[in-house]
C-alpha cells in the first residue's frame, strides 16, 4: 500500500467513525510482532497503550534504508502504526528525515494522534524512527 | 475590593447552582456538550477561584513577607489569610503547621527528603500500599536507592481494599514511616486511615497521608486522624495548579532540616553560619506561588460554602447509578468493587484496550482517563496494563452518566 492509496481511501471517509473503523482495519492487517520481538528494547515509551517498534537496516543500496515493523496492544494505535509504516518503512535515511508526518495525518483527519500528548505512544514512535534513521546515517 | 474576609453562608446542595459556578462546563467539544468525568486527574475551577487569581494580579500583587510597602503588606495578608483558611479546613492546630508547596508531589518529596535525611537509614523500613500513586512511591524509592531503606508493601484484596492483617504484620522495630493514601486515585477505595494511623503509632512509626483525592470529597480533620503528615494538591480541590499543602505536626516539622535553600527560609545568613527560620517559612524557600496560594484559599472558601454532606451524597448517587448501569454491560469489568469507595470507577472492556475505549468515547464529548493512572503497582495487582476511569465531581449530573453509558455502549459495539 502506498501513501497515495491511503490518501485516496481516507478522502472517501467523511466522519470520524468511518475513519476509525478504517484505521482499525489497517491495524488488523498488520503482521503482529512475536513475543520475542516485544522486548524492553523495542518498546516505545507511551503512557496509555503499549507500543513496540522493530527496526532493520538494509545497506545493499548506496544509501542505507530502514525497514520497520510495529505493534500495539490497542486496536486504534495498531492502525495508526500501520499508517506510519506505510509512510516510513523501506525508505532511505534522507527520505525518512524529510517526511512530515503531521501534514499527512492532518490530511487523514487524524492530526490529534500526533500531538505531543504523552499518553500517545505514536509521537514517541515517530521520534524513535527518526532517531534510528539518524543513527543509521551516522554509522556509514 | 473589600479588606474583610466574608465567610460565605453554607448553601444547601443544588447541582444546577454548582454547575453555574463553573464557566468551562458550558463549553462544547466536537459540537457536543462537554461531559467532564476526569475529575480525579484534575477538577475544573469555579468563577471565584478564577477571579481570585486575576484579582490578585489586578489589584493586590507584590512579593510577600519582604517589602515594607503597602502592597507587599496587603499581598502578605492575603497569602497568610489563605493559610489560615486551609488550616481551618483541615483543622490543623496552628497555621505554622500548614506549608504551601508546589503540589502534593512536592509535599511528599519534602517529607521523604527532609525527614528521611536524618531519620531513615540503611535497613530502616517504610510501609507503602499497593494502592499508592507514583507520587507516594517514587520519593520513598529514592530513600531505598540512596540510603538502603527497605520498602514494604501492603497488598490489595480482590475488591480493592487493603489487606489489614498484612498491614499489621508488615511492621517491625525498624519501621520508621508509613505512607498511605486515604482514597485511591486508581480504584476509588477509601482506606480505614484513622485505624491504620493508630496501629502505626502503636508500633512507633510516623504516618504520611496522601489526601489528594479524599480532601475533595470527605471532611478531613488532621487532629482527629492524628496523622503526622498530610499532603494534598490545590488543583483537584477546584483550585489552581502549582500549589499544594503539606500539613505536619509542629514538633516533627521543627525537628526536620530544610528541604530547599533560598530566600525567606532563613533567620540569619553569615559567611560561615546559617540559622533557619521557624516553620512554616523554613520550608518555603524562594518566592512562593502567591496568586495560587490566595486562590487555594478561594477554593477552600468555595468548597466550604457548599453543603458538603449534600455534595457527597450526590456524588455517591452518581457512583451507585453509574456502577449499576455499567454492570448491565456484559463486556465491562469494574476493578475495585468495595462498597468503601469514593466516586471513581476503574474498568476494562473485554476485547478492547482502554486507549481504544477512551478514544471513541472522547468523540461523544465525554472526557475520561485511560492509562495506568500513575499507579502501576495496583495495575499489576489486577493483571491489567491500564484501565479506563470515570471520576465524578459534585458538578456532574445523572444525565451525564447516561451520556457516558451511551458512549460506552457504542464504543463496545465499535470493537466487537
Amino acid at each position: 500500500m502506498s501513501i497515495q492509496e491511503l490518501i485516496e481511501d481516507f478522502s472517501f471517509l467523511d466522519d470520524w467513525e468511518d475513519r476509525y473503523r478504517y484505521v482499525i482495519e489497517l491495524g488488523k492487517k498488520l503482521d503482529p510482532l512475536t513475543d520475542d520481538e516485544r522486548t524492553d528494547e523495542t518498546k516505545v515509551l507511551g503512557c496509555t497503550s503499549q507500543v513496540w517498534l522493530v527496526t532493520a537496516l538494509d545497506k545493499s543500496d548506496s544509501e542505507t534504508s530502514l525497514t520497520f515493523r510495529g505493534d500495539s496492544d490497542a486496536h486504534i494505535v495498531r492502525g495508526l502504526i500501520a499508517i506510519l509504516l506505510v509512510l516510513y518503512s523501506g525508505k532511505s535515511v534522507s527520505e525518512i528525515l524529510a517526511i512530515e508526518p503531521r501534514e499527512i495525518f492532518a490530511q487523514f483527519g487524524l492530526n490529534e494522534h500526533l500531538s505531543p500528548q504523552r499518553s500517545n505512544g505514536l509521537f514517541s514512535m515517530v521520534g524513535r524512527i527518526r532517531a534510528d534513521a539518524a543513527a543509521a546515517a551516522a554509522q556509514v | 475590593m473589600s479588606d474583610t474576609i466574608i465567610k460565605p453562608e453554607t448553601r444547601s446542595f443544588n447541582v444546577e447552582e454548582v454547575r453555574a459556578d463553573f464557566p468551562i462546563l458550558s463549553r462544547e467539544v466536537y459540537g457536543k456538550p462537554l461531559v467532564y468525568l476526569d475529575n480525579a486527574a484534575s477538577a475544573q475551577k469555579p468563577r471565584s477561584v478564577i477571579d481570585a487569581i486575576s484579582s490578585t494580579f489586578d489589584h493586590e500583587y507584590a512579593n510577600v513577607h519582604r517589602g515594607l510597602h503597602y502592597l507587599s503588606n496587603e499581598a502578605t495578608q492575603k497569602f497568610e489569610d489563605a493559610r489560615e483558611k486551609v488550616r481551618a479546613f483541615i483543622n490543623a492546630p496552628t497555621e505554622n503547621e500548614v506549608i504551601f508547596t508546589g503540589g502534593a508531589t512536592d509535599a511528599i518529596n519534602l517529607v521523604a527528603s527532609s525527614f528521611g535525611e536524618d531519620n531513615i537509614g540503611e535497613g530502616d523500613e517504610i510501609i507503602l500500599s499497593q494502592l499508592e500513586h507514583h507520587s507516594n512511591i517514587v520519593p520513598w524509592h529514592y530513600l531505598r536507592e540512596r540510603k538502603g531503606a527497605v520498602l514494604k508493601w501492603v497488598p490489595v484484596l480482590d475488591n480493592g481494599e487493603l489487606d489489614l492483617e498484612a498491614y499489621e504484620a508488615a511492621f517491625s522495630p525498624r519501621t520508621k514511616m508509613v505512607a498511605l493514601t486515604h482514597m485511591s486515585n486508581a480504584l476509588g477505595s477509601i482506606t480505614p486511615i484513622k485505624e491504620m494511623i493508630r496501629i502505626a503509632h502503636e508500633k512507633g512509626a510516623l504516618v504520611l497521608v496522601d489526601a489528594c483525592q479524599s480532601v475533595v470529597h470527605l471532611p478531613i480533620d488532621v487532629q482527629d486522624l492524628d496523622c503526622d503528615f498530610l499532603a494534598f494538591s490545590g488543583h483537584k480541590l477546584y483550585g489552581p495548579t502549582g500549589i499544594g499543602v503539606l500539613y505536619g505536626k509542629a514538633d516533627v516539622l521543627r525537628s526536620m532540616r530544610p528541604y530547599r535553600g533560598g530566600g525567606e527560609m532563613i533567620k540569619v545568613v553569615e559567611m560561615d553560619k546559617i540559622t533557619y527560620a521557624d516553620i512554616p517559612h523554613r520550608f518555603e524557600a524562594g518566592t512562593p506561588a502567591i496568586a495560587e496560594a490566595i486562590a487555594i484559599g478561594a477554593a477552600v472558601d468555595y468548597v466550604t460554602s457548599i453543603d458538603r454532606v449534600g455534595a457527597l451524597n450526590h456524588e455517591n448517587e452518581l457512583l451507585a447509578y453509574a456502577t449499576q448501569r455499567m454492570s448491565e454491560l456484559n463486556a465491562v469489568r469494574i476493578i475495585g468493587t468495595t462498597p468503601n469507595k469514593g466516586s471513581i470507577i476503574s474498568f476494562v472492556v473485554e476485547g478492547a484496550h482502554p486507549h481504544d475505549i477512551s478514544t471513541v468515547i472522547d468523540r461523544a464529548g465525554v472526557a475520561l482517563r485511560a492509562g495506568h493512572h500513575c499507579a502501576q503497582p495496583v495495575m499489576d495487582r489486577f493483571g491489567v496494563p491500564a484501565t479506563s476511569r470515570v471520576s465524578f465531581a459534585m458538578y456532574n449530573r445523572k444525565d451525564e452518566v447516561d451520556t457516558f453509558i451511551e458512549a460506552l455502549s457504542s464504543a463496545i459495539r465499535f470493537f466487537e
